[in-house]
């Protein structure tokens, strides 16, 4: 979420019991301009919180002019001293999928892949590769992960300029109730992946500008977002069954929203059985 | 031949390539539909002001080109507001908009109720009672904001009123406010109670009396069939009795309610085969209370029940408190609870917050442990089966010298040390820190639970507490593996008489025949003799 909006934020995600310490908040409120000044960022999102069993991970992210243009990740153990995380890549998201178990709040504790999981320990092996990944890497990964999986903004707020660019919208005046209900209001703020599978009657109603990305519609599993109007409709709160801890609200008819993290940084994937 | 205008021929703009739209839409016939479009938008009217667009726009240009005023782009907004005040306009829909009503003041209007004060006579009742068993709410959330964990305070707030009124209508003891359980629907907030002697057993009264009734019911059906078809001999295992209220997993009753503001539900005491079942499925909770749980092992009951459940388990497994808070009492009665009640001690030094920290053997917990019977004391379901023995006295049933001897189960016993709780793996069960390490003076101890995500518990000094905030399942490394369906049950003993063979081929029904045939034939032939020896 914005880093301008994080003390109002804070008490509208705050349904699901987890926030930050009013120490951490007046630290963030300190550093996450420092971080805007230092890296000369456009925009910057405290993105939540990652829960090893030792220690936990702070995470910013910042934007330039285009607010698709890949992002800029930096994590922090204590919301004053951040240090960048360099991007992901497919090799570190492929190996992080193998992975399971809590985080261990250590960067550069080393997953040893032979003990975890011996097959794929034998194909690094035979690749000349070594079967360890540092937890720094994993947390690059699983942080590249959620936003692409479950990183949401609602339909409207976001424009493509003709070049090509996404900006925030200023004519966003928000949801109203009765659209912020519906999943079809809100989209996955990553590269669409099923956009161009719609057919052509579908793409005549879009507008360019502002659908351009895939909504949640069509998520698999169906039924893997949680959809709850707290205080009679005044917030619409999402939660994220498939990461649980990614929460997402939005005021309707206003122009408040964001999501954060707070959680364990493991994906849940008993949620077939659990729905 | 001079300077050519745009509109003449020689000026070159019919030529294909030199047309000033060129670099748009070069085919016509979609250059056309693309005007349409334009036009028919531009020509959609207002739901505010009942205008459009285009009219607008050729209204202002009519007026600029009829006047003609100087520097006319300076003032453009300016005319366009003329124009449209110029415009009087009727109102001629006698329809009118009704005011909406949004859910949102619906709740905002039950939540108001909460702060409604009870009338004078109540809270003079209140000041001779003297030590309300009302918890406080914000001192909690403070501590436990220091942490990070919590409601908002807005939240906080309407659950401490919505206490308040849970303690003026029941009649409870003692109350605590246990933590929110969140639902795919809705969510769940939970108040742990403990009602006053001598109303629990009103209510275990009156479902005796139901059962009795339901009984008589049904011995007189039985005695109008006839022909009943054979019995099965298949003796289900005995049910294990679910603990009294009062003691056991069922030591506190528990309320819930969806939001601050609506009423309170008294869920019902857990049984031992809820537990039991509760164990082997993953199940998110919807939010309704009578929804369903469809799951496999068929779960014996509905959400209220696995929510009820899940709740036991959560307090067993993480309510704890600084070691030396409570202690046994001095008389040592060997009851078949067996340590089971706890009082506080009033000589507790508690230890400094860095060492509540550093080690785990500083916590303890004070409640029971469930067993794999889903009790928290033992019982042997043989003795159950003969008490069924006596009582029934009908045909004579095997006695249980085939079934295993079971065991007495033994859990860790009442206020064991945190140090030993078992970690998964390699993960410790508690994660310890203290809320801050700049001011160390003022900083709180806060534990987090690994097998439980959601579980803490603070302390500072005297006060300590716990809460869950979550979803309310157990962390697993591994993957859920849901039990698989037994396999295919025998239809028949098979023994001798009726064991099932393969259908006899040609070959052997022939050669059958055959050998058959011989037989009578020998017969024949030895009947023949007789009869020839006879004459």
């Amino acid at each position: 979420m914005e880093a301008q909006c994080l003390p109002a934020a804070l008490a509208l995600v705050a349904g699901g019991g987890a926030g930050l310490s009013p120490e951490k908040r007046a630290a963030l409120g300190l550093s996450l301009p420092l971080l805007q000044r230092d890296y000369r960022f456009e925009r910057v999102w405290f993105w939540g919180c990652i829960q090893g069993v030792r220690g936990a991970y702070y995470i910013a992210e910042g934007f330039g002019p285009d607010r698709a243009a890949h992002r800029r990740r930096l994590y922090s153990f204590n919301c004053l001293d951040w240090s960048l995380l360099t991007p992901a890549t497919r090799e570190m998201v492929a190996r992080t999928e193998l992975l399971t178990g809590r985080f261990q709040g250590d960067p550069s504790f080393e997953y040893n892949f032979a003990e975890i999981n011996p097959e794929a320990a034998e194909l690094l092996f035979d690749r000349g590769k070594e079967p360890v990944m540092k937890e720094e890497a994993r947390l690059i990964a699983t942080i590249e992960l959620i936003d692409r999986a479950v990183g949401i903004v609602p339909r409207g707020a976001f424009v493509k300029t003709p070049l090509g660019s996404v900006r925030e919208n200023r004519h966003f005046e928000g949801l109203s109730l009765v659209e912020a209900k519906k999943l079809r209001s809100y989209f996955h703020f990553t590269e669409p992946v099923n956009l161009k599978n719609k057919t052509l009657l579908e793409k005549a109603d879009l507008d360019p500008s502002t659908d351009f990305l895939d909504s949640l519609e069509h998520d698999i599993p169906q039924g893997s977002w949680s959809v709850q109007l707290e205080k009679g409709g005044a917030v619409v709160v999402l939660r994220s069954l498939l990461w649980l801890g990614l929460t997402f609200y939005h005021v309707p008819m206003t122009k408040q929203y964001g999501y954060i993290y707070f959680g364990t940084g493991e994906k849940n994937l008993d949620l077939p059985f659990m729905l | 031949h001079g300077p050519y205008q745009p509109h003449e021929p020689g000026y070159g703009l019919d030529q294909p390539e030199y047309s000033p739209y060129e670099d748009d839409i070069p085919d016509p016939k979609t250059r056309m539909l693309a005007i349409h479009n334009a036009k028919a938008y531009l020509l959609k009217t207002s739901t505010t002001s009942g205008q459009n667009l285009y009219d607008h726009l050729a209204n202002v240009l009519t007026k600029i080109l009829d006047e003609q005023p100087t520097n006319t782009v300076d003032i453009i907004e300016n005319i366009s507001k003329d124009v449209k005040c110029a415009r009087f306009q009727k109102k001629m829909d006698t329809l009118r908009d009704e005011y909406e009503i949004l859910p949102t003041f619906e709740a905002a209007e039950k939540c108001k109720t909460l702060f409604i004060k009870e009338n004078e006579e109540n809270a003079v009742i209140e000041e001779e009672i003297g030590q309300t068993p009302l918890p406080n709410v914000m001192q909690t959330a403070f501590y436990f904001e220091q942490a990070g964990i919590g409601l908002s305070k807005d939240e906080s707030y309407y659950i401490f009123l919505a206490l308040k009124n849970l303690v003026s209508v029941q009649p409870i003891q003692t109350c605590r406010f246990w933590g929110k359980i969140l639902g795919l629907e809705r969510n769940y907030i939970i108040a742990e109670v403990q009602l006053r002697e001598g109303e629990e057993e009103e209510e275990a009264e009156v479902t005796e009396e139901e059962g009795k009734g339901m009984d008589e019911v049904e011995e007189d059906e039985e005695k109008v069939k006839e022909d009943e078809p054979p019995k099965s001999t298949y003796k289900p295992p005995p049910e294990i009795p679910k603990e009294e209220n009062g003691t056991g997993a069922n030591k506190y009753v528990y309320f819930v309610c969806n939001e601050p503001g609506k009423p309170w539900v008294k869920l019902p005491p857990v049984t031992p085969a809820q537990i039991v079942c509760a164990r082997k499925i993953k199940k998110f909770f919807t939010g309704r209370l009578e929804a369903p749980v469809v799951s496999f092992p068929p779960f014996p009951g509905n959400e209220a029940n696995y929510l009820r459940a899940q709740i036991a388990r959560i307090s067993a497994g993480t309510h704890i408190s600084p070691t030396g808070f409570y202690q046994f009492p001095e008389e040592e009665e060997e009851e078949e609870g067996g340590g089971d009640a706890y009082e506080e001690n009033p000589e507790f030094e508690p230890p400094p917050v860095a060492e509540m920290v550093e080690s785990l053997s500083t916590w303890a917990h004070h409640v029971k442990s469930i067993l794999k019977q889903g009790r928290c004391v033992w019982i042997n379901p043989q003795k159950l089966e003969e008490k069924d023995e006596e009582e029934e006295d009908e045909e004579e049933e095997e006695k249980s010298e085939e079934m295993d001897e079971q065991q007495e189960e033994t859990g860790p016993p009442l206020l064991t040390l945190l140090s030993e709780d078992e970690g998964i793996k390699d993960i410790p069960a508690w994660t310890a820190q203290a809320s801050t390490n700049l001011i160390p003076e003022h900083s709180v101890a806060i534990l987090q639970s690994n097998r439980w995500p959601g579980a803490y518990a603070f302390a500072s000094g005297r006060t300590f507490e716990n809460i869950y905030f979550g979803w309310g399942h157990k962390y697993g490394p591994e993957n859920h593996n849901p039990t698989l369906p037994p396999p295919v049950q025998a239809e028949y003993p098979s023994g001798p008489g009726n064991t099932e063979t393969r259908d006899p081929t040609l070959e052997e029904e022939l050669a059958f025949k055959a050998a058959k045939e011989a037989l009578a034939a020998e017969e024949e032939e030895e009947e023949e003799e007789e009869e020839a020896e006879d004459d």
